[in-house]
């Protein structure tokens, strides 16, 4: 076994090899066991840097349109997180999102439906294309990649037919689609209710993952899910349960879209797939799931929209922030790789 | 008193079918507390239906299985379970990403008492720590110093150990072990084999499935020898050497 040779006391060779490990490793076990760590320390850089650039980044103003601007994708990413961490993935988080707030605003602005019913409606929606993902996965045992991929063009099309592919203007839409887009002063800063709802999301989510068994199993399901079905968990209601909960974070992101954008349009947030995944993954939640969390996906999604605001205010153009992002991307997977070769 | 005493665990003419196949040909067997008895056979001689049937894995098609000398039906493995009766898997069930104590209560969360528990159902995560950490320590794993510590950072050993230990904190009449030292070097197999002794010190029975000889001989107070669906006999480490348990088990001589 490869474990027990480091502890034989052996001779000048093994030694040898032991001092070159060591400060490795103890960086490794260290990224092991805070996987939020790494986009933390990247984001913290992040910032400095574009601090140094324009000393505009830091001010209140930039702050708080970063954080605006980061809390659709944020939000979505919560889904994708769960998903990924049962070593899915979910392609149609974007049409979900995009589904759920055409159908609020649909109902509210064109068949006079009470708002708040029309948001309920909308919301409700999006958890039941998140169970039709998870049925599709559980009962149908397709792979998420390709149900996912069904489901996008299902969905996307759905809209399309539905809306005839027209925007609802945000003067039809009644205060109640649009309050998460009303902005307080907090300090020097002006944050959106949706900016409140979104962490509100990540609390509630941070801490069923992190204090209840529906967390572990989470995380057990896709880690190793044989191992997982004969410890006796129920794989397939669990892995339900995450696309169901996906899909009811995907309605709720769709409200806080809505008011980010003060109007419902169907080719809104195009790229909310991609964005939404990179920012899990740079966040350091492994694709081949069990590892990861959601606070790391937090970071992940600032760190792409501090690559936006930052290299904006240092006025380079926008295409060094798709170069930055994918360099992140790869060098996020890379690092997770490293953290699972060096074990065992 | 050994004349007395009856097995925790029974099973009388046990048949399993597959197809025109037959796995289990009418097969008897008792396992009493605080003993090991081993259970070896060729390949194809029927030890994994005999484990699968006694512990719910597989249903058998005819035959009685009787715990604590009431007649039981296990369904699924969740059953036996029930029934005091833990298997740790060949292929190990944990879940290499989490932690000691997280893998030992897998399946099997506590929650914390009052509200907190049962409204918003949160984990009792100290509680499990301190319990698994009690465990650990009750069975003389001193290779696992830590219980925070994920279990794709342990050896072979010591993850068969954690999957030992969580047999061992759950099982309380029985403990099914399906080659357990199979993977594992010398110095492993020896964690293992003393952690077995230490469940049958403890009061539990043990079954233990290998094909290597040596530890079975060390450990066994009984052995099962399976061959071609039936029983050839059950010997044991004194009466038998070896070589003779494997010419029973291979039909070269007769038990």
């Amino acid at each position: 076994m490869l474990g027990l040779t480091t502890d034989e006391p052996g001779g000048a060779a093994a030694e040898l090899e032991r001092r070159r490990r060591a400060p490795a490793q103890r960086v490794q076990h260290v990224l092991h066991t805070h996987p939020a760590l790494s986009p933390a320390i990247i984001l913290l850089l992040t910032c400095v840097a574009f601090t140094l650039l324009n000393d505009r980044f830091a001010a209140p103003a930039a702050l708080s349109l970063l954080i605006q601007q980061t809390a659709v994708v944020a939000a979505l990413a919560i889904g994708q997180t769960l998903i990924i961490l049962t070593a899915g993935i979910d392609l149609s988080v974007g049409a979900i999102a995009v589904l759920s707030s055409m159908l609020a605003a649909m109902l509210a602005a064109e068949h006079g439906v009470p708002a708040p019913l029309a948001l309920v409606v909308g919301v409700a929606t999006g958890m039941a294309a998140g169970s039709l993902n998870g049925l599709l996965v559980t009962r149908v045992g397709l792979p998420p990649f390709i149900v996912t991929l069904g489901t996008l063009s299902v969905f996307t099309a759905i809209v399309l037919i539905y809306t005839g592919g027209q925007s609802v203007p945000g003067a039809d839409l009644p205060d109640w689609l649009t309050w998460t887009g009303t902005t307080f002063p907090l300090g020097d800063f002006r944050l959106t209710y949706g900016v409140v709802l979104v962490a509100l999301m990540y609390l509630v989510v941070g801490w069923a993952l992190s204090q209840t068994a529906w967390g572990r199993h989470v995380y057990a399901v896709g880690d190793d899910s044989d191992a997982a079905r004969l410890a006796g968990i129920r794989v397939s209601q669990v892995l339900f349960s995450v696309y169901a909960v996906a899909g009811l974070i995907y309605g709720l992101a769709a409200w806080v879209l809505i008011g980010r954008a003060g109007a419902a349009s169907p080719n809104a947030i195009a790229d909310a797939n991609l964005e939404s995944i990179t920012a899990v993954v740079i966040g350091g939640t492994s694709l081949f799931g069990g590892r990861g969390g959601i606070l790391g996906t937090l970071l992940g999604a600032l760190i792409v929209q501090s690559f936006a605001v930052g290299l904006s205010l240092a006025g380079v153009d926008d295409q060094y922030r798709l170069l930055a992002v994918g360099i992140l991307v790869i060098a996020a997977v890379s690092v997770d790789q490293w953290i699972r070769r060096v074990r065992a | 008193m050994t004349t007395t005493r009856t097995p925790v665990l029974a099973a009388r003419g046990l048949v399993k079918t597959f197809g025109r196949v037959v796995g289990l040909d009418g097969v008897d067997v008792d396992v009493y507390e605080g003993e090991v008895l081993a259970v070896i056979g060729d390949n194809g001689a029927g030890k994994s239906t005999l484990i699968k049937c006694l512990t719910g894995a597989l249903i058998p098609d005819a035959g009685t299985i009787i715990c604590d000398g009431r007649e039981v039906t296990f369904r699924r493995p969740q059953d036996a379970r029930d029934a005091g009766i833990e298997t740790v898997y060949q292929t190990l069930a944990v879940a290499p990403a989490l932690d000691v104590a997280s893998n030992l209560y897998l399946g099997r969360e506590e929650r914390r008492p009052g509200p907190l528990g049962s409204v918003f159902r949160m984990l009792d995560k100290h509680g499990m720590r301190r319990r698994a950490a009690d465990a650990v320590r009750d069975l003389g794993i001193s290779t696992i110093q830590n219980i925070t510590q994920p279990v794709e950072s342990l050896s072979g050993g010591q993850r068969q150990a954690v999957a030992v230990a969580r047999a061992a904190a759950f099982g309380s009449r029985i403990v099914v072990l399906d080659e357990p030292t199979a993977a594992l070097g010398v110095k492993e197999s020896n964690l293992v084999l003393a952690l077995i002794e230490r469940l049958r010190e403890n009061g539990l029975g043990i079954v233990l499935i290998s094909h290597n000889m040596p530890h079975v001989w060390q450990v066994a107070d009984r052995i099962h020898v399976q061959r071609l669906g039936r029983s050839a006999g059950v010997v044991t480490p004194s009466s038998h050497t070896m070589a003779e348990g494997v010419a029973i088990m291979t039909g070269a001589a007769a038990a």
